[in-house]
């Protein structure tokens, strides 16, 4: 759907900052860390003392130009850095060292697929540098914002972190484009390993440019959208800010270009004007710092080096797996869990299974338990110990999906859960040959009914079989005996 | 043993402590008693810190004279614009009043590494903005030749303790003049090294693409040692490259086959003619030594003044943007709000020229006039950069006076910041073109010295240096100031090295 309530169309173009997890800050070797105790990773560069020198951290650097280059951004021989000059008490030197209009990266696009398999293409403008920051807490006020607080607190252990902006084309037209736009462009990142991408953390940042228009019309006025801290709330604050524009509109009022704030509680949209935010910022050449000049063979190297991207992983999936679509676009665009797959199907010998499981047991039970793969209590090799019972037939399908939910209990292996329990499952055909002659003989109605052509009394002789074993007779050895047996007294 | 401090240079300081005819705590308290005797005049120290020099000598005395560095427990003065690890530093200005720097200047931390000792810290225009040092939060500095006259700025403290012989030799910076023009008017020797070859970590910032840390000595000899000791590549500072080698000590004693080309817009009718005299007796002298002297046209720099007064503080509306009262330095009390907190700090905190250039610079970086000023400033800048270059094509070296006039009398220019800005004409092109320029004492117009200013290309401070010496040797001008009534002094005319007679103040008397 990209047309609105009488026939309004949205254009969205997004603003997004990922912190990148190098080990120190953008301009001086401060550690780059979270929820540290405030101002305990801070120096005379990063607090903007008087007479400081910024030095530029050549691995961000090189993290950022992973990120312009997967997304298909040309990167100009020479990049300069900038100041951006404003003053707020969270920005010591009262300018951010930022870019221009001679950015990293320019001119990138990324192609994003839809749950319904459409695919479309979002433009890049630009990738650039700057550092982040510091941190304010304002005690006491209303607003919770630092007009009318009593006192505000400053804490700088994030200012100087290196931040990558990257700006997007107009090119969205839903709230739902956007949402699904950031989560594969976390993927990608996440795939890059040059970022935690983490939105409740601030790893990740996206404010969003909106207007609306008549489909084929000029852009209309713009706002900008600001504190939406997940993948939902950008599509929610989105939903409401098009709506409250359209809503002026339909009664012949403007859109005003101005900041626009979501509130997740209320779910609403409210413009807050400050006089803050008049900002003319007085770009001009960071003297401090000489261009950046990146020689074809560093980017080339650069771009050898890039880890394969979702979009091929997924062609690969699908290629080499044979999994189903949908499989292999939640497996390509979730790293991690793409990777514990691609592990798990190596040790088992059997991609289906291994995709069933990661995507099944694996995933509902991190889903449930609020964990990512990496904190999985049950590794890839135990996990594939577990199937390699079911494989061998030690065990059944259904006894596994138990075993499984008491290895992530016990993080225990599974060749010992299913001893403790004595959970090993009859599969010799003479073993479990006496107790379906004897379930047989002692049911004569419902096997006379089987016999009439009822195929539903199976299960009952399958249930009855199943009681008498304490669940471990293996069942398809146990279908094929009772229809002999119950097949054969018939006959 | 009573010293003398009125007739040293650092290499005499140094000699007498090699060979142990004096302790670097009689020496350092020589120092001492001689900013006491004459600084109430002079009032070229900010803060002498007598506890930490004197117990920093008595440490270097403690050492075996076998095990010391070379430059050990000679003392040094700095311009209060470096930072120095728990010590106050200013940038004589209200807004730093009481600010402890929580680490050394690079320069610094080279002077600390080398044992040098730190006498204190010297008078400045606020945060380097002014050409008379009357631009100071906290005292007007005296040109020790005339109480009555300015010592010229910004580094004014450096050149006037100098003169006075207050210290050996001081650091200052120079962002458009403010090491040469002082040494110009306090008949001291001044050196701007080539931008990148000192770190300016540490360095308060002033502009950031001119500004420059380099001595203020009584020497050319001096003068290529402390370069030496401050110069090099600094990890600190991205825009540091240091010198391709040390400039050693200056030997050369003529000018055979060097060609000097004098840049006609600087060395002619905008200099006064009392200057423009001692500068033509220079070039005759430098002639006679067999400089090859010729006049050059650089038709940029008459526009170097307007480029530099849009480029300086445009970078110093930015640098100086953190003064914000957040995290050290003044805080205005009781603010209502951050937005009175920002405006009341910073209107309390900083002296008019700074308002003015702050001003100057917000406005020049603004949306709809970036274009029309910076940009064109930078463009005037690239100008001037070429036909430097040009120039270095047909000479060796260039030459001007340094400044356009003699010192003049204290509160003569306030009034006038335009009249003010014109004492930088000769230096500001070489701050632009960021290239190494000296200024040597070359003699005296009515009673006050006139410095000749020699400038190189880039790193060609060796050369350049060699050259200086030479000039230096054959000038011959006293370069220790005659202060009536102080002890110690007035001092005796001392040469830089061998016999003959120096010329002093009264020698050049009406030479114009």
């Amino acid at each position: 759907m990209t047309v609105f309530a009488d026939g309004w169309e949205a254009v969205i173009g997004l603003e997004i900052h990922v912190q990148l997890s190098t080990k120190t800050k953008m301009f001086c070797g401060c550690a780059v860390t979270f929820g540290e105790p405030p101002n305990t990773h801070v120096c005379p560069v990063c607090l903007g003392h008087p007479g400081v020198l910024p030095v530029i951290n050549e691995k961000a650097v090189e993290y950022a130009t992973l990120i312009a280059l997967a997304l298909n951004c040309r990167i100009p021989p020479r990049t300069v850095f900038h100041r951006k000059n404003y003053f707020y008490p969270d920005l010591p030197k009262a300018y951010q060292i930022s870019q221009y209009d001679q950015p990293l990266g320019v001119d990138g696009h990324l192609e994003v697929e839809l749950d319904d398999g459409s695919r479309f293409r979002v433009g890049i403008t630009r990738v650039h540098m700057e550092e982040d920051a510091g941190k304010l807490i304002h005690a006491g006020g209303a607003t919770g914002r630092i007009d009318g607080a009593d006192y505000s607190l400053v804490d700088f252990n994030r200012g100087g972190t290196p931040l990558v902006e990257i700006v997007t084309e107009p090119d969205l037209r839903t709230p739902e484009q956007a949402r699904v736009f950031l989560t594969q462009l976390r993927s990608l990142i996440q795939q890059l390993g040059v970022s935690d991408v983490n939105m409740e953390e601030g790893s990740l940042r996206c404010d969003a440019n909106v207007s609306v228009r008549r489909p084929g019309a000029p852009f209309g006025t713009k706002t900008e959208l600001k504190n939406m801290n997940s993948f939902r709330y950008l599509q929610r604050g989105l939903e409401a800010e098009i709506e409250r524009q359209i809503a002026l509109l339909q009664v012949g009022e403007v859109v005003v270009q101005e900041t626009v704030h979501f509130d997740p509680a209320s779910g609403t949209v409210s413009v807050l004007r400050s006089k803050e935010e008049a900002h003319d910022y007085r770009y001009f050449p960071e003297p401090d710092l000489p261009p950046i000049e990146l020689d074809e063979a560093y980017v080339e190297r650069l771009r050898a080096s890039l880890p394969e991207l979702p979009a091929a992983r997924k062609k690969r999936l699908l290629e080499q797996y044979g999994l189903p679509a949908k499989d292999a676009t939640t497996l390509a665009f979730n790293k991690l869990l793409g990777d514990y797959f691609e592990a798990l199907a190596q040790a088992t010998g059997d991609a289906r299974t291994a995709a069933n499981w990661v995507l099944g047991e694996l995933s509902g039970y991190l889903n449930a338990a609020g964990l990512e793969v990496t904190q999985c209590p049950v590794s890839v090799e135990r996990l594939a110990e577990l199937i390699g019972l079911v494989q061998k037939g030690t065990i059944s399908g259904k006894m596994a999906k138990e075993v499984f939910a008491e290895m992530a209990v016990t993080g225990k292996a599974a060749a010992s859960i299913v001893q403790e329990r004595g959970l090993t499952q009859i599969s010799d055909a003479g073993e479990l040959e006496a107790i379906v002659a004897r379930v047989v003989a002692a049911n004569p109605g419902p096997a006379e009914e089987f016999r009439q052509g009822r195929e539903k009394v199976l299960a009952f002789f399958v249930g009855q079989v199943m009681k008498e074993t304490r669940g471990q007779a293996n069942p398809q050895v146990v279908n094929e005996l009772l229809r002999q047996h119950l097949g054969s007294q018939g006959g | 043993m009573v010293v003398d401090v009125t007739r040293l240079t650092a290499y005499d300081c140094r000699e007498l402590l090699t060979s142990g005819q004096v302790s670097a705590v009689e020496l350092t308290q020589a120092y001492l008693d001689r900013i006491a005797a004459v600084d109430d005049q002079v009032k070229a120290y900010l803060r002498v810190d007598a506890q930490g020099a004197l117990a920093a000598a008595a440490a270097v005395d403690a050492k075996p004279l076998a095990e010391r560095a070379p430059w050990e427990g000679v003392p040094i003065a700095l311009k209060d614009i470096l930072c120095t690890k728990g010590m106050e530093t200013t940038c004589a200005s209200r807004i730093l009043k009481g600010y402890l720097p929580p680490y050394d200047a690079t320069a610094v931390a080279k002077l600390r590494e080398a044992g040098l000792i730190f006498l204190g810290k010297l008078n400045m225009d606020e945060f380097a903005m002014g050409s008379s040092t009357e631009n100071s939060a906290f005292q007007v500095t005296r040109n020790p030749w005339d109480l009555e006259r300015v010592p010229g700025g910004s580094s004014g403290g450096s050149a006037a303790c100098v003169a006075a012989a207050e210290a050996p030799w001081a650091l200052g910076t120079d962002t458009g003049g403010s090491i040469r023009q002082p040494a110009s008017l306090c008949g001291v020797v001044g050196l701007k090294p080539t931008y990148g070859a000192v770190s300016r970590y540490g360095l308060i910032a002033f502009a950031s693409s001119l500004d420059q840390i380099g001595p203020l000595t009584r020497n050319v000899r001096d003068a290529a040692a402390l370069l030496d000791l401050i110069a090099g590549r600094d990890p600190r500072d991205s825009t540091s490259l240091g010198l391709p080698e040390p400039v050693g000590v200056p030997h050369r004693e003529d000018l055979k086959g060097l060609r000097f080309g004098i840049i006609k817009e600087l060395a002619g009718e905008v200099c006064e003619p009392g200057v423009r005299g001692v500068f033509a007796q220079a070039v005759r002298t430098m002639e006679a030594l067999g400089a090859i002297c010729e006049e050059v046209s650089l038709p940029s720099v008459e526009r170097g003044l307007a480029a530099y007064y849009i480029i300086a503080p445009s970078e110093a509306s930015s640098n100086l943007a953190r003064f914000d009262g957040v995290r050290y330095g003044h805080r205005a009390a009781h603010s209502p709000d951050l937005y009175e907190m920002y405006v009341r700090t910073r209107s309390e905190g900083f002296g008019p020229e700074v308002k003015r250039r702050i001003m100057i610079g917000t406005y020049a970086l603004s949306a709809g006039y970036y274009d029309a000023y910076y940009a064109q400033a930078q463009r005037t800048r690239t100008l001037i950069i070429r036909e430097f270059a040009e120039a270095f094509g047909r000479f060796d070296f260039l030459i001007s006076p340094t400044s356009p006039t003699v010192a003049f009398k204290v509160g003569e220019r306030t009034a006038d910041p335009l009249a003010m800005y014109r004492s930088d004409l000769c230096t500001i092109p070489v701050n632009l073109a960021a290239l190494p320029g000296i200024s040597l004492p070359a003699g005296f117009s009515a009673g006050l010295p006139v410095g000749l200013q020699i400038v190189g290309p880039h790193f060609s401070e060796r050369t350049l240096l060699d050259a200086a010496y030479a000039v230096e040797q054959a000038l011959r001008v006293e370069v220790v100031a005659p202060l009536q009534g102080a002890p110690g002094g007035p001092a005796k005319p001392v040469a830089p090295g061998g016999p003959g007679t120096p010329v002093g103040p009264a020698g050049r008397e009406g030479a114009a």
